[in-house]
């Protein structure tokens, strides 16, 4: 469940941005989220409601965009959709793929009033 | 969905307020407004941990963190190695657990400074957490600093500490398809290491299918089958070890010769 800590995170850092902004409310909140990332969007969403309860991001849509993973074989270098990391190369089988995209965990933008 | 509103029910709606959508509502549109952050959800820790890594490094320190699932002998494996090597090196020893002293006083009966950080509901240690950790110790002194993070094979594999090598711990009781179950921190190790080796006549863990299972996901993964029980194999894992703060030593020599040319 380090999807609590990483929330937690994520709220502070909204609030810190929302408070040199001047702003009075945090309207919403866009995070991007790797497929490969080991974070449940599921158990995000669930955090943000227990971490944003009583402060300004209480009443903020908070929304998580997924990045499906890619890869890259270590053998042939052909890049592949990655739906784990223990993905088998479509085109040539091998086991060993280099990830090249699916590991984000970035909180992209926010909209405040 | 709008959230003051409720309009519109296309759920990739992205909601800009940039008025490209053609109906009246009263929002206070003059004052919102949307910001860009772009800022790594880790970068907080990512910071505090080159922190760390700049300190034990100035420090010529070789720094393990020791990651596995409960039980799996990452505690009897620190005892083992403490006791045989602790006339060679100096060490110290951050324990993680969510409760308890129980691991700190099993390290701190070998003699080995120790501290115990309790993460209460926490699930990892983070780089926050071993910055004030070291505080107490005397990193001058110290060779190896070994990190026993808290048994979870899911989230500390997200945090750095700071540390040179991630060494994830996997017991022969546990099955051989953790590395399969639980890519995210077989591929974030350099090494692993088979614990209970002594166990296998009883088992039906398939050890060469284990190892196949890690390189499936890290190709580069280095591994060792060892028991801390009956001794077997820790020799290849002390001259890892070893190996290792030579080479912190020759890193650190080499940087100081330079500083005379």
């Amino acid at each position: 469940m380090h999807e609590l800590s990483l929330t937690q995170s994520i709220v502070e850092l909204a609030i810190e941005h929302a408070n040199r902004e001047k702003a009075v409310t945090i309207r919403s909140i866009t995070v991007e989220i790797g497929a490969l990332s080991g974070v449940v969007a599921d158990a995000m969403e669930f955090a943000f409601d227990v971490c944003s309860k009583g402060t300004m991001a209480e009443s903020a849509r908070f929304e998580i965009r997924h990045i499906p993973g890619r890869g890259r074989c270590l053998e042939c270098h052909e890049e592949s959709e990655l739906e784990t990391l223990t993905h088998i190369c479509p085109l040539c089988g091998c086991l060993a793929l280099e990830t090249i995209e699916g590991q984000e965990m970035k909180f992209t933008e926010m909209e405040i009033d | 969905m709008c959230i003051d509103c409720g309009c519109g029910t296309d759920p990739n709606h992205s909601h800009h307020h940039d008025h490209e959508h053609g109906h009246d509502h009263e929002h206070d549109e003059k004052s919102s407004r949307t910001i860009r952050i772009e800022e790594d959800l880790l970068a907080k820790n990512n910071r505090l941990a080159t922190s760390n890594r700049t300190h034990f490094s100035a420090e010529r320190l070789l720094v393990l963190n020791l990651v596995s699932s409960p039980g799996s002998g990452k505690t009897s494996i620190l005892e083992r190695t403490l006791t045989d090597l602790k006339n060679q090196f100096d060490f110290a020893v951050l324990e993680g657990d969510q409760q308890t002293t129980n691991d700190a006083d099993r390290i701190a009966a070998t003699g080995v400074a120790v501290k115990q950080i309790n993460t209460g509901a926490g699930c990892h240690l983070d780089a926050h957490m071993i910055g004030h950790g070291v505080e107490g110790f005397d990193l001058a002194t110290t060779d190896i600093l070994m990190i026993e993070n808290v048994g979870n094979l899911v989230c500390p594999a997200s945090f750095d500490l700071g540390e040179d090598h991630k060494v994830v711990v996997l017991s022969v009781t546990e099955g051989e398809d953790k590395p399969l179950k639980y890519p995210q921190m077989f591929q974030a190790a350099d090494l692993m290491l088979i614990n209970k080796i002594d166990l296998l006549p009883y088992l039906r863990f398939d050890l060469e299918q284990c190892k196949a299972f890690a390189r499936q996901v890290n190709p580069e993964i280095k591994i060792m089958e060892l028991s801390c029980h009956s001794g077997e194999g820790m020799q290849e894992w002390y001259d890892w070890l070893t190996a290792g703060v030579a080479r912190k030593r020759r890193v650190a020599s080499d940087e100081g010769v330079s500083e005379c040319v």
